[in-house]
Parts: C-alpha cells; sequence; structure tokens
C-alpha cells in the first residue's frame, strides 16, 4: 500500500488539501496526517478512495462535499463533520460540534462519542446507494435529524442511562429514520416526528450498520443486536402541506 | 358554506360572429375554461387566470377577457382583495400562498429616478460610431496591483488575480430552478445567454444533464436544501452562489411540492421522486457572519479556489451593513434582491409585506461599502423588479455592477405574469412540469427571443449612454450625478444620494 505522510504543523488548510490532492493524484492508497490541529476543510470536494488517517483536532466542515474517500479522526472533531458529503466514511474517535451531517446524502459518519446540536439535520437519499448513515455511540443534543428527508441516524447511546434527552428529535423529517438505542421520551419528539414499533425486520436492516460502527471502535456487536430501540419517522411525507392556501 | 362563493375574477366571453369555431380556445387552456358541448364551446369564466394563452392562440380575436367584472361595494380600506383574503382564511385557517413578485401599487422609486442627457457643453456620443464598452467583470478585485520588472525589462504583474465572470452586456439571469419551471424553459435561457456572452442562474434545482454544454454560463446555486449540491455540480459551474435570501419572501424557506417532482427533477435534485423539496429558512451551518465566511471558504476550497463565490440576499432593512459583512468575507459578489423580485411560490404576506425597493438597497449598500473603503474590491449585482433598459441604466447609476432579470426573461418567452406558477399547469410551458405543455415552449425559438430581449436593452444602455456622453459602463457605474429625482421626499433622495429635479 502506498502511503503518503504529512506533518500538518503550523499548515492552512489551503496548501494541506493542495497536498492531500498531490498525493491521491499520485496514487496514495493511505496520507497519514500529522499534529492536525483546526485545520477547516479537510477532504473538501475530495474524490478517489483514498483513506486518510487524521491525527489530532481537525477543524469545521471535515469532509465537506467528500466523495469516496475514508478519513480517520484519531480525536474529536469540530463543526459539521461529513457536511453535504456525498459517498465515503468518516470514523471520528471522539466527540463532533453542530450539524454532523448535515444535508449529506450518501456514505457513513460513524462518532464514538456524542454530538452537539442538529445532527443529521436534512440529510437526504437519492436512490439505493445514495442512503446516508450516521451513527452516534454516545448521546446528541437537539434537533437530531431536524427536516430529515432520508438515510438513517442511529444513537446508541453507550455509557448513558438514555440514549437521548434532548428535545425536537426530527422537527419536521419528512423521509429517512432516527433509531435510538432503548425508549424515548414522547415529549422530545420534535413537530412532525411520530415514534413506530422496532421490529425484527429493522434490525435484520441495521445490523450490519451495527457491526460495522463496532467493527471500527471494537465494540462487542452482540450487545446491540436486539430490539431494544425506537424508531422515530415522519408523520406524513408533506409535513408543510397542511399549512397552506392557494391565493 | 355560509361564506357562498366570491365574485368570479374574470369573465372571458367569445365574439360568435368572429368566431370559427376551431377549438384552438379548447386545446390551449390548460384550466379549463373552455369545453364543446354539442356543436357550441362553452365558457366558464371562474378558472380563468388571465394568463392570455386562449387570446394569444386564437386565430380571429374573436376572446374578450374583462378583470373583475363583478364589483364589490367600493371602500378605500376594506378593498376587494382584503375582503377575499379574509374569507379565503375564514374558511381555511391557513397561510395565503401566491405566485409572481409585490402585486401591491407601491410608488416604484425607479419611475420617480430620471436619466441625463448632453446638451451642447459636452457632446453626446453616438453608439452607431463610437464604441461602447459594456464588458463587465463580476467578482473580487485587489485593492491594488503590484508590478515587476522582469529581466528582460518587461513589466509583470505580480499581484495574484481572482477568478472573475466576463459578461458582455450588464444584465444577466436570475436563479429559476428546474422544478420551478420547465426544462425547456431553463434551456431558452441557457442557450441565449451562452450565445450573447452572459450567465444565468440554476437556481437550487441542481445542474440538469442537457444543460451541461451551457455549464460554462451557469451559475449554480447552494441553498439551505443543498439539493443538487455534490462536486460535480460545483465544478460544472461558471460560479456558485450561496442563497442567503430572496426578495420576494426575505427570511423564510420553500418548498417544492412532491407534486412538482417527476422522475427528472428526482433526479437533478437528488431526491426521491414526490417528496417534497423542503428547504428550510437558514442554512442549518450559518448560524453568523463567521459560518457564512466558513461555508463561502468550503466551495473555494472544494473547487480549489477556481470559481467566484457570489452571496444573495433579499434586500431588508440592514442590507448595508449585511452587505459590508459579506464584502468582507471571502465573498466575490453580493446579490442584492429587492422586495419586488418573482417567485413561484411564497407566502402572500411575505410577498406583499416584507422587504425594501431594490433602487434603495442599491444605493445604500454601494454607498456603505464605499464609506468602509471596499466597494472596489466587491461586484453588486441588483435584481427583483428589473423591468427595462430604464431600470438597468438607474441601477447602475445607483451603484451595480450588473443585474439579474427574472420575470422579465420569462415574459419574453410567453409569461403574461398572471401569478399562478404554482399549480403545475402554466399554459405556456415555462412554470410547469408536464410534458404535453412544456413541449409548448420551442428552446430554439425560446432562445431567440429572450436573446432578443437582452440585446435590446443593451442597445438601448449603449443609446442612453451615449446620449449622457459616457462611452463606458465604468463611467455609469455609481454615477449618480447622472440621476435626478422626480416628486421623490427629501430623506429618500439622501438615501438615493440623489438631487432633484432642476437641482
Amino acid at each position: 500500500m502506498k502511503t503518503v505522510k504529512i506533518d500538518a504543523r503550523g499548515m492552512h488548510y489551503t496548501p494541506l488539501n493542495q497536498k492531500i490532492r498531490a498525493a491521491v493524484a499520485d496514487g496514495a492508497e493511505e496520507i497519514i496526517l500529522d499534529n492536525i490541529l483546526g485545520q477547516r476543510f479537510i477532504g473538501d470536494g475530495l474524490r478517489g478512495n483514498v483513506r486518510i488517517i487524521v491525527n489530532g483536532v481537525p477543524g469545521g466542515d471535515l469532509g465537506m462535499f467528500m466523495s469516496g474517500p475514508t478519513c480517520i479522526v484519531h480525536g474529536n472533531a469540530e463543526h459539521a463533520p461529513g457536511n453535504t458529503m456525498d459517498k465515503g466514511m468518516l470514523v471520528i474517535h471522539g466527540s463532533a460540534g453542530d450539524a454532523v451531517a448535515h444535508s449529506m446524502r450518501g456514505g457513513k459518519v460513524f462518532i464514538k462519542n456524542n454530538i452537539g446540536y442538529r445532527g443529521g439535520i436534512h440529510m437526504k437519499q437519492y436512490d439505493v446507494e445514495a442512503r446516508p448513515i450516521l451513527v452516534v455511540g454516545g448521546t446528541a443534543h437537539s434537533f437530531l435529524g431536524e427536516y430529515m428527508a432520508g438515510g438513517l441516524v442511529l444513537v446508541l447511546g453507550i455509557g448513558k442511562d438514555k440514549a437521548m434527552t434532548d428535545r425536537g428529535i426530527g422537527s419536521g423529517i419528512h423521509g429517512g429514520e432516527i433509531i435510538l438505542r432503548g425508549e424515548v421520551d414522547d415529549f422530545l419528539l420534535g413537530v412532525g416526528a411520530k415514534k413506530f414499533k422496532f421490529t425484527e425486520s429493522d434490525l435484520e436492516r441495521i445490523a450490519p450498520t451495527i457491526k460495522n460502527f463496532c467493527e471500527q471502535f471494537g465494540y462487542d456487536p452482540a450487545e446491540f443486536l436486539d430490539t431494544n430501540y425506537t424508531k422515530i419517522g415522519p408523520a406524513s411525507s408533506r409535513p408543510f402541506a397542511s399549512k397552506y392556501v392557494w391565493e | 358554506m355560509t361564506l357562498g362563493s366570491v365574485p368570479s375574477k374574470f369573465k372571458v366571453s367569445i365574439d360568435r360572429d368572429q368566431c370559427m369555431d376551431c377549438g384552438r380556445c379548447i386545446e390551449n387552456c390548460s384550466y379549463g375554461v373552455y369545453r364543446r358541448e354539442g356543436d357550441k364551446i362553452l365558457i366558464e369564466s371562474r378558472k380563468c387566470t388571465g394568463c392570455l394563452r386562449c387570446v394569444a392562440m386564437c386565430p380571429r380575436d374573436a376572446i374578450t377577457l374583462t378583470e373583475k367584472p363583478i364589483d364589490y361595494r367600493s371602500h378605500p380600506l376594506w378593498t376587494r382583495e382584503v375582503r377575499e383574503d379574509i374569507i379565503k382564511q375564514a374558511r381555511s385557517g391557513k397561510i395565503i400562498l401566491s405566485g409572481m413578485g409585490n402585486a401591491r401599487d407601491l410608488p416604484v422609486v425607479y419611475d420617480r429616478l430620471l436619466l441625463d442627457a448632453c446638451q451642447v457643453t459636452n457632446p453626446s456620443i453616438d453608439p452607431l460610431r463610437e464604441p461602447m464598452e459594456l464588458r463587465t467583470y463580476i467578482g473580487k478585485k485587489p485593492s491594488k496591483l503590484n508590478f515587476r520588472k522582469t529581466e528582460s525589462g518587461d513589466v509583470e504583474l505580480e499581484t495574484k488575480l481572482a477568478p472573475n465572470l466576463k459578461l458582455n452586456t450588464p444584465i444577466m439571469i436570475g436563479h429559476m430552478s428546474f422544478g420551478a419551471i420547465s426544462l425547456n424553459a431553463q434551456l431558452s435561457m441557457a442557450k441565449a445567454v451562452t450565445e450573447l456572452g452572459t450567465y444565468m442562474g440554476t437556481g437550487e434545482g441542481g445542474l440538469h444533464r442537457d444543460l451541461y454544454p451551457y455549464q460554462d454560463h451557469m451559475v449554480v446555486q447552494v441553498a439551505s436544501g443543498r439539493f443538487g449540491v455534490n462536486i460535480d455540480y460545483l465544478e460544472r459551474g461558471a460560479a456558485i452562489e450561496i442563497k442567503i435570501g430572496q426578495g420576494a419572501k426575505p427570511g423564510i424557506g420553500g418548498h417544492l411540492p412532491g407534486e412538482k417532482v417527476n422522475e427528472e427533477v428526482s433526479r437533478t435534485r437528488m431526491i426521491p421522486v414526490g417528496s417534497d423539496a423542503i428547504s428550510p429558512a437558514p442554512h442549518h451551518d450559518i448560524y453568523s457572519i463567521e459560518d457564512l465566511v466558513q461555508l463561502i471558504r468550503s466551495l473555494k476550497e472544494a473547487t480549489e479556489w477556481k470559481k467566484p463565490v457570489f452571496v444573495k440576499i433579499a434586500a431588508v432593512h440592514n442590507v448595508a451593513p449585511i452587505a459590508a459583512g459579506i464584502a468582507r468575507s471571502s465573498a466575490d459578489a453580493v446579490v442584492i434582491d429587492g422586495f419586488r423580485g418573482g417567485t413561484g411560490a411564497a407566502p402572500k404576506v411575505f410577498r406583499d409585506n416584507v422587504g425594501i425597493p431594490i433602487e434603495v438597497a442599491i444605493a445604500s449598500v454601494d454607498q456603505k461599502l464605499r464609506e468602509q473603503g471596499v466597494r472596489n474590491e466587491i461586484s453588486i449585482i441588483a435584481s427583483g423588479g428589473i423591468r427595462s433598459s430604464a431600470d438597468l441604466a438607474k441601477s447602475i447609476a445607483l451603484g451595480a455592477d450588473a443585474v439579474n432579470i427574472g420575470t422579465a426573461a420569462l415574459v419574453a418567452l410567453g409569461c403574461r405574469v398572471c401569478g399562478n406558477c404554482y399549480r403545475n399547469l402554466c399554459p405556456w410551458g415555462i412554470a410547469t412540469q408536464r410534458p404535453e405543455l412544456v413541449s409548448r415552449l420551442d428552446p430554439e425559438r425560446g432562445a431567440v427571443q429572450v436573446s432578443n430581449l437582452i440585446k435590446g436593452w443593451t442597445y438601448e444602455l449603449s443609446e442612453l449612454m451615449g446620449a449622457a456622453g459616457i462611452n463606458s459602463i465604468e463611467s455609469l457605474r455609481g454615477n449618480r450625478d447622472r440621476l435626478r429625482g422626480y416628486m421623490l421626499d427629501e430623506e429618500m433622495l439622501k438615501i438615493l444620494d440623489v438631487l432633484p429635479a432642476g437641482a
């Protein structure tokens, strides 16, 4: 495997991304970024199948518009990793900020610990391949899966009493599904969101995702492979249709 | 239903002596006003929207259409419109949606601004024989230029220039999405701007593959719903526009109803067929001016700093400081959309009451950017109710670099401003996705019409400039000395920075 190492100490994000692009163009299969400290836009708009290892804490919009690469972060991530991402995978060995996976259309974002507000907001799917997945090991703040139009948000609540304690889950959701470990209080649901029974067939569907997530962080998937989940989806695919009358 | 029906908006009649019974009115009316019963064409006036398709297609001029054939008791405050809105809401308890731009009879500032012309002291220029420089560059300009002498003694530019759009005429076409309008409407405009050397916007509907041949003349839009946005889309566009707000509905998002999301619209927007396409009010990754900077830079970084990035805002009360904030970000141009801007659908209360006129917005933004010493570094694009070359010339004299037109381009394609764009029944094949209606609009002929309009305005602009003794658009830009206010109050003149007529 062709590996390229880049020492990013004190480097601005533009030359850093230029080096990453040059390495990808040069056929690198793995790029190791050392001493990352707050550089935004890592892997922004990047194509290909390259694997990027980030050692440090990247800045906002990690993997934005990314289409293909895998990016593994040994640290926390800032605002909106996976923003409008198309394909590929982000694995964060830590927590991330607000608007994680904002408008994401495909690929996977796996966060080991917690995320901030508006996680998975406006995620959407197009066809079978373009189905975004966000998995959070810990918990999330308010407005999880807000305006969601497709894809899957899964919150496992590892180490927590409850997977979610913040409100506004799935407000304005009109497609896709939010699956939370355990029971969820009704008052946490946002406008337009509805609880559904989590069935064996749902488990069968998400089991590969659970296994995939556990593989990344060394968890035993067996303890998550049951039906102790709550599924939240849209009450209607047209949440605002009844608000209007024509002139 | 105790409220009963409200009076019909239009009364349609056929002059039976003129009518040759060809039935074109029946074929052409997608709203179902006409039908044949036995040997007679019957009319259901209540269904009429005033789109005038039947009138335009009747070979005998046999159709007459009267607006508001039944009067209410007249009242200056409780107008017909007010009463009908109340009746509608008493029935439904809902928000009233409407199409096209602001329909209120508010004073038009453009109509109270007059242009200058030379007499004796400074000769006017004849654009027929003198070159008129209308070329406009949209994008970031350096605050100063550095040069270096090479060994051979030549002078070389050292400053790195930011990418700019080169316009042959300061008229572009604004963002109207595929979904809101038909592919044939977009194609007509795309062919026209490509031929003329100017640009059009995609709107927030993605870029249909049939438009790829014209992508070098298309500005791709990134709005809060991020429909159709991926790296491929961003790289195809000549420039990228972040839509923050729209003049017809400042402060709110929008949604394309699921019924307009057919196979093609779905593929282009990258959402499932039949799903509502909801654009939230804010971009949920922009909650501050710093976040806007981050989105601008993320787009530049994704496209390797090769594309100019514009930011479009609605003209609202604080437009000048907002635009100043944008000017200090990495944006290359600020697009200001006035309260008369059109739309496929907007809540009526927004369309008619929110925002400010584009004329004052241009003047105050230009003024603020000059005060802060950054006007020369960023372009201003104005839109929202630009109806003629006169509005164009006045916009530039007030401080715009170029304008975006929308409704005017649609009128060139046949639109009669009936305002029923949201019904998917547009008989002119513009605001519809129905194949049988879309096919009424021939992109080749449509392109000629749109291009004729822009050519006509461009000629008129050169004539207006020549008459004023100006031979370069740069000398007209922000040149308020060439404007006079007529019947405008003192405060308004102060904001416009224009003298009254006679002064």
